[in-house]
């Protein structure tokens, strides 16, 4: 057992990057593609092994690798490769002041490292938080790389102008997961940065990798900020090695110096790309899909929150988690509102994505039992959901060639499938009683009872604005629109193979509501906090199971029902004449004119011109007078 | 058992009951307009009416859209009677609204999608009061339950009359009372021709206005939860009271002129935070 053991972590890491470099290699679209196939099932496999070894072996915590010297002179190595790398990137593309923040926390580590003497201690450790978040990351991950095999094809018979880079794309997408496994498998500071310093750079390459100016733009624009908070990060890792001369992160939490967390929630709200740091989220969408896919349902952003929840019950009643949890709800209002005025599908997705992780910083600043349960549950409804959707736009997009939402009208006649999966995927966000609504419930449940006002009205409102924005969406693809030209679908079978499983990995976690309780989140909870109370009672949670087959069912058994009924069809009222087809009608010149339908965007309302600027200011400086507190609490 | 019993009953009459309700409000208002008004039993000839009609429609899933929102509506409003989670069954509530809004968006009518449209505004507006009515419950009972809300000593009302003021607010739009029938209007006055409804006919109709009588015996229940407690007299008094917010509503709709959206959303959402967010606040804090 004790051989098998320490050898499977670095299998687990390794198999994607073994399976990244050979994709590299490979210039051949179709092997490549085999590649990847296999690479993902290999990488499912090692991480349910993990799991497996893991529960048999009593479900406790390992800690392991002490000594690593040549792992830690690798990484350092690697590290100042990276350095050179973002230093070379910034001067060659004129943004040289973002080399600095390289180079200062670059050398801040390595710095620390040959200093400042350290306690000996383990490097990675295996629990079921980090355990969840391997199968996250190797199950959704995986599956949104099958799906980029099909994808980047389709892509780039469509953008032609787009230099055909897909190996290095794809390549990179399998080294961003390893690092992933690293972040999350790592109890080690310096080796978590490590990782942390990875996927932000690998996240610069994907968002760039059109090339164009707003690609390249956008790209150095989270580069940039993500360098900030991995700044903050650097910057943790030296206090900690000053004033502990240890870098664990289970001592971190047990000792809860309020400057080392706060850095390190920094560096969480950059990932988790919370205002005022958000602007690098819905940049990235410049990127092909699978990259939004990957970076911002299942990894990236789910690096920051990982970090929040680890921190969690340090944050709890500190000034930290006040403002880590304001700034949460702030954003998930914020962005909620924000997202009624974007029309463009993966805007939507961009900003219903930070205000759900809004949502999930939240509860981890708040910081008691039951909003981690929450949290935890959010995290785990919200990439099911949110990367499904990611795939079906990029696949209508690739069919219609825009990724528009008043272009997506009557999208269930035209590309019924993606239509269904775009549908299952907004239903599970917001609709009751699927998951991203009851882990809302909970949260909201949470919140009341943790006394916390202004989070439950940030909730309220928040909710009804996502509300709002979904619901639209929902209609434009539900118009029964018959379309004079149809659509020729070139989704290709592995995407649909990947939609396919993430619908039913979503619906089934909504029906599987009470076992996830019992057997993932409890633990969960329990291991971050030593205790672990029910939010939800079992007859509560069996309600909505119960509740998930009526939604489920109602409409099917009414579609049986009303199928039998005769009716004649008629054409729609529109004042005029309609000419026949529903799209046209006769005007007051007697000449046909055509019928246009829009959507609701209220623009200037709840448009980012509007609102982005004064909530990035208010969130930027709640965040710099709280440093400026914490600060003083040092000197002092 | 009583709570099966009242389930069941709810299931059964509360169409009725809400027709006959409807009855009276036509009644009413139309003699607060200095008219005679149809006759009381008027809303159970319209139902007969609409089901003896030729089937006919504009596409085939707008029956099975709103087959689903009455179904909803009554699972919605059938929590509230059995006793349950009173949170779960607002979020239902809106579950099924959204159905009405996909069967009117499910036409390229433009009549209709503006009242979809416009319902979904009616939505935003007053779904943070609604959640929050679901808080002040939990803050002053303890429970979401509806079961346990009315064994308490007092009633709820005492504790959250901010609350109550703003529910009488969100339950005149979901009434569709002026001055928020945007989508959809009681009165013949609509520029939107008849907004959400513009393209049901005959029984589809007629399964969407059933729905809405559910919903409206649901509306009033949560009504009387604000004043029912353990005592039999409370029941009284609920019931009392229901009728009476029932006829504060018409004599809203009577004495208000339609307001544009913008009105809508800032007067629901300040309401909300100045009497809901207030209320809570203090809930929280004693």
């Amino acid at each position: 057992m004790g051989v098998i053991l320490l050898y499977l972590i670095p299998i687990m890491a390794g198999i994607p990057l073994i399976g990244a470099i050979l994709i590299f290699l490979n210039h051949n679209a179709k092997t490549r593609g085999y590649t990847i196939y296999a690479t993902v099932v290999a990488m499912m496999i090692s991480a349910l092994a993990l799991m497996i070894t893991w529960i048999q072996d009593g479900s406790n915590t390992w800690y392991l690798y002490t000594q690593t010297e040549w792992m830690d002179k690798a990484m350092q190595a690697f590290e100042i490769l990276l350095m050179v790398f973002i230093v070379y990137m910034c001067f060659k593309y004129k943004r040289r002041w973002i080399s600095l923040l390289a180079i200062l926390q670059t050398g801040l580590t390595l710095w620390v490292e040959y200093t400042i003497p350290l306690v000996e201690s383990t490097h990675t450790q295996v629990d079921s938080l980090a355990l969840l978040m391997c199968i996250i990351c190797a199950f959704i991950g995986g599956l949104i790389g099958i799906y980029s095999v099909g994808y980047m094809k389709s892509y780039h018979e469509n953008h032609k102008g787009v230099l055909d880079r897909s190996s290095t794309f794809l390549a990179l997408i399998f080294v961003f997961m390893s690092a992933m496994f690293g972040l999350v498998l790592s109890s080690n500071l310096i080796w978590m940065y490590f990782f942390w310093e990875i996927t932000s750079v690998i996240s610069f390459l994907l968002i760039g990798y059109t090339k164009t100016e707003e690609a390249i733009t956008n790209s150095f624009r989270a580069l940039w900020m993500n360098l900030f908070g991995g700044f903050g990060f650097a910057v943790a890792i030296w206090l900690c090695a000053m004033w502990n001369h240890s870098v664990q992160l289970n001592e971190i939490v047990a000792s809860a110096n309020p400057m080392i967390i706060g850095m390190l929630a920094l560096a969480g709200l950059t990932k988790s790309a919370q205002l005022p740091f958000s602007t690098w989220l819905f940049g990235a969408m410049v990127a092909p899909t699978p990259s939004s896919a990957l970076l911002h349902s299942a990894t990236m952003v789910k690096a920051g929150v990982y970090l929040l929840i680890r921190l969690a019950p340090a944050l709890n009643g500190s000034l930290c988690g006040t403002i880590v949890s304001f700034i949460g709800g702030f954003t998930f209002i914020m962005t909620s509102l924000m997202a009624i005025a974007q029309n463009d599908a993966k805007k939507v997705l961009a900003f219903s994505t930070i205000s759900n992780l809004g949502l999930i910083v939240a509860c981890a600043g708040i910081g008691v039992e039951q909003t981690v349960w929450a949290a935890i549950f959010l995290m785990i409804f919200h990439s099911s959901s949110k990367s499904m959707l990611f795939e079906a736009v990029g696949a209508t997009e690739n069919s219609i060639g825009s990724r528009d939402i008043e272009n997506m009208h009557g999208l269930i006649l035209r590309l019924p499938k993606l239509a269904y999966v775009m549908g299952i995927g907004i239903a599970g966000m917001y609709l009751a009683p699927f998951g991203m609504l009851i882990s809302k419930w909970v949260a909201l449940k949470a919140f009341v009872d943790s006394g916390n006002v202004l989070l439950v009205i940030c909730i309220a409102f928040g909710s009804a604005s996502t509300m709002f924005y979904w619901t639209k969406w929902l209609g434009k693809l539900i118009a029964m629109h018959k379309p004079r030209v149809p659509d020729r679908d070139v989704t290709r079978k592995d995407e649909y193979f990947s939609m396919a499983v993430l619908c039913a990995i979503t619906i089934s976690l909504c029906l599987l509501f009470p076992l996830l309780a019992g057997y993932v989140v409890n633990p969960i909870v329990l291991s971050l906090f030593g205790a672990t109370t029910d939010v939800l009672s079992m007859s509560e949670l069996t309600t909505m199971v119960i509740m998930v087959c009526s939604v489920l069912i109602v409409p099917a058994m009414m579609f049986l029902v009303t199928r039998m009924a005769p009716r004649d069809i008629v054409p729609t009222y529109m004042n005029g004449i309609n000419v026949g087809d529903n799209s046209h009608f006769t005007d007051s010149f007697g000449q046909s004119k055509k019928l246009h339908l829009s959507n609701w965007y209220l623009r200037f309302e709840f448009g980012r011109r509007r609102l982005l600027k004064p909530s990035q200011i208010l969130a930027a400086s709640v965040l710099i007078v709280t440093f400026a507190v914490l600060l003083g609490g040092v000197l002092s | 058992m009583t709570r099966v019993l009242s389930l069941i009953l709810y299931l059964i009459l509360a169409p009725f009951v809400g027709a006959f309700l409807d009855g009276i409000d036509r009644k009413i208002t139309a003699r607060m307009q200095g008219r005679k008004g149809p006759p009381i039993w008027q809303p159970f000839y319209d139902l007969f009416k609409l089901f003896s009609k030729q089937m006919i429609a504009v596409n085939s899933v707008q029956l099975l859209l709103n087959c689903s929102y009455l179904i909803f509506l009554a699972v919605a409003g059938g929590m509230v009677f059995f006793g349950t989670d009173i949170l779960m069954s607002l979020f239902i509530l809106s579950t099924a609204d959204m159905f009405l809004i996909l069967a009117a968006s499910s036409d390229s009518s433009p009549y209709s999608n503006i009242g979809a449209s416009r319902e979904m505004m009616q939505m935003m507006s007053y779904e943070p009061m609604t959640l929050l009515i679901a808080v002040g419950f939990y803050l002053a009972t303890g429970s979401f339950r509806v079961d346990e809300i009315i064994a308490q000593e007092t009633c709820a009302f005492w504790m959250m009359p901010g609350l109550f003021v703003g529910f009488i607010l969100i339950m005149a739009i979901k009434l569709r009372k002026s001055p928020f029938d945007l989508s959809t209007s009681h009165h013949a006055h609509q520029e939107v021709v008849k907004g959400i409804t513009t393209e049901m006919s005959g029984p589809t109709l007629a399964i969407m206005e059933i729905g809405e009588y559910y919903e409206k015996m649901l509306l009033l229940a949560v009504v009387a939860l604000f004043f029912i407690d353990s005592s039999i007299i409370s029941w009284i008094l609920g019931i009392v009271l229901c009728l009476g917010v029932y006829f504060l509503e018409i004599l809203i709709d009577n004495v208000c002129a339609r307001v544009n959206w913008h009105k809508l959303l800032d007067i629901c959402w300040l309401i909300t935070l100045l009497c809901g967010g207030i209320n809570i606040l203090i809930l929280m804090l004693i």
